[in-house]
């Protein structure tokens, strides 16, 4: 197999919850089951058990985080540069899961799926879920992979919101945490974003209350994703990417539809995005977002969060990232050191934004290989 | 593995020597830490807890290559990620003349750490008297190869200059160890004139 390249891979699914004491109690007080979770695991989980690392995707992503699922495939997963041999996650090394998230629309149990009571999907039936219950259905994974502690674990964005949700729940399930472009807590200027994100949707009126069948509420879908897609870019890398561009002449049309480069590239976004997405799992997972606040059950003090955590961190922030910025981690790594937590903390020169965590492969892969590697060292001892 | 590791350190006597007055299994702070050399060092030789801080970007990769934990931070901006006396030992080497205010970087220090051990660069050496003197230009040596134009060191002073500082933030100095290229005898008995580093160790008072 060519270095970095984990080719062709199939994902695999745990179902649980069938009956009242095995289903997720959520935060939100009910008790829901079943519960499907879709997965993908990359290279051998060793007879130790202690090499296991587990992926966490972000708003948009799934448990496809690298390889083809065929060899039609076109697109890889989407941390292929990261995941495979000799790569910063090294399948030669490590056993990587990459977990999709419950009320997704990518396999895991979402408001697309059937609900057994009624033989009609849950839409708006479906509970109001939150980060900690996303994690409390991977813990059921890790039990069912038969694994102890991960190695470590971690994700940006939203995943990183669930790494740090791992470690403070389940603290001796976690050696390590890759907290990556992320927060503690979802600032206002977030919660605003996706407010109106999830206001084009509910108001678009094919959204019918999210008992939509098809088509599904695809212009406020894309509206959405259009806005969100301004949040992970920067200024700088828009003036980079576009400039001032007009698309097709160069003229002004002197009418409303696209003139500009940035303009196209939005709906170009959208309209691919609601190829794949599912309106209402945008809707509740941006509200799962919304709701993490590590520090909300210690009276707003995120020192006192951390105090039973054991795992060791990276934490990573972008310079231009304005969604999550690097103050967010700052406020994080001074948490962890008040517990005297092993923290290495970088906060990377970049210009892309917030996706800046899919983008700067070359740093954010030297800081993962090597984070992994003493780490590994360290738990091999 | 120890011993290759001083051997990389032997550049820097100063360096050594702040690794002969750290205790064992201390928690220590080194303060622009570089590549994370010393904390290496430290963590195999004395298991100690060590942490460091460094300004760039490509510090903090070799430092977590050297798997070393580093905080990305200015040290201008004081050490306001870190409470009270929540260190053993501080570590600052030749960095206190780069800061913008080394008294303001000094007070925090003492508060963060318990005790603070500072390598100094010490601009009343001879060498560089003797350049101003008759030369009548800024000194350039071995431990100050940079112009007065593209120097980071923008707060030179001398070994009484520092000790008056110390005097004046009621910082006690704890003990005064000078580093002479040429002579040790010379620099114990006049350090302000022939000791070109100095390290103290301070405390608050």
């Amino acid at each position: 197999m060519a270095k970095g390249n984990i080719g062709i891979v199939a994902w695999q699914e745990l179902s649980f919850g069938q009956t009242e004491e095995d289903a997720l109690l959520l935060d939100c007080g009910r008790k829901f089951g079943p519960v499907t979770l879709r997965y993908e695991t990359y290279g051998t989980l060793n007879a130790l058990k202690n090499n296991a690392i587990l992926i966490l995707h972000a708003l948009s992503g799934d448990a496809h985080v690298a390889g083809f699922h065929s060899e039609k495939d076109r697109k890889p997963g989407w941390w292929h540069e990261m995941v495979g041999p000799g790569q910063p996650f090294d399948t030669d090394k490590y056993f990587i899961v990459c977990s999709n998230i419950i009320g997704g629309c990518s396999g895991s149990t979402g408001p697309g799926s059937i609900n057994p009571a009624t033989g009609q999907s849950y839409n708006m039936d479906f509970p109001v879920i939150t980060i900690a219950d996303m994690v409390r259905a991977q813990k059921r994974l890790m039990e069912h992979l038969g694994i102890k502690r991960w190695l470590a674990l971690g994700g940006g964005s939203m995943g990183g919101m669930q790494a740090l949700e791992w470690a403070v729940s389940f603290p001796d399930c976690v050696a390590g945490v890759l907290a990556i472009a992320t927060t503690s807590r979802l600032s206002p200027q977030g919660i605003a974003f996706n407010w109106v994100g999830r206001e084009a949707i509910m108001s678009d009126p094919l959204w019918q209350n999210g008992d939509y069948d098809d088509p599904q509420p695809e212009k406020g879908l894309s509206i959405a994703r259009m806005l969100g897609h301004i949040t992970y870019l920067s200024d700088e890398s828009m003036y980079r990417k576009f400039g001032r561009r007009l698309q097709a002449s160069d003229k002004y049309t002197f009418d409303f539809s696209r003139d500009f480069a940035v303009e196209s590239y939005l709906q170009y976004q959208g309209t691919q995005f609601v190829e794949r997405f599912d309106a209402n799992s945008y809707l509740y997972i941006t509200r799962a977002m919304d709701y993490f606040d590590l520090s909300a059950k210690y009276g707003g003090d995120l020192a006192k969060a951390f105090t039973e955590v054991k795992a060791k961190f990276l934490v990573v922030s972008f310079s231009s990232d304005w969604l999550f910025p690097p103050y967010h981690s700052r406020d994080m790594v001074k948490a962890l050191l008040q517990n005297r937590i092993d923290v290495t903390y970088c906060d990377v020169q970049s210009s892309y934004g917030h996706d800046a965590f899919l983008l700067e492969v070359e740093t954010l892969g030297r800081l993962i290989t090597d984070y992994l590697a003493n780490l590994y060292a360290e738990v091999s001892k | 593995m120890i011993a290759r590791l001083r051997q990389e350190l032997s550049r820097r006597p100063d360096l050594l020597l702040i690794a002969d007055i750290i205790p064992s299994s201390v928690k220590m702070l080194d303060l622009g830490c570089g590549n994370g050399a010393l904390l290496k060092l430290l963590r195999a030789e004395k298991s100690v807890q060590g942490i460091g801080v460094a300004l760039e970007q490509s510090k903090i990769l070799e430092c977590a290559a050297n798997g070393v934990p580093v905080i990305h931070g200015d040290l201008n901006e004081g050490l306001r990620d870190f409470s009270d006396i929540s260190f053993d030992y501080i570590v600052l080497s030749q960095t206190i003349q780069a800061v913008k205010r080394p008294d303001h970087l000094l007070s925090e220090m003492v508060r963060v750490g318990s005790q603070v051990v500072i390598s100094f660069i010490n601009i009343g050496y001879w060498e560089a008297r003797f350049q101003l003197a008759f030369g009548g230009r800024m000194p350039v040596t071995k431990t100050l190869p940079d112009q007065w134009f593209n120097t980071e060191n923008i707060h030179l002073a001398t070994i009484r200059d520092f000790r008056e500082l110390c005097a004046r933030r009621e910082i006690r100095i704890l003990r005064e160890l000078p580093v002479a290229p040429a002579s040790n005898f010379l620099a114990k008995l006049h350090p302000n004139l022939f000791a070109s580093t100095c390290v103290f160790v301070i405390t608050r008072d």
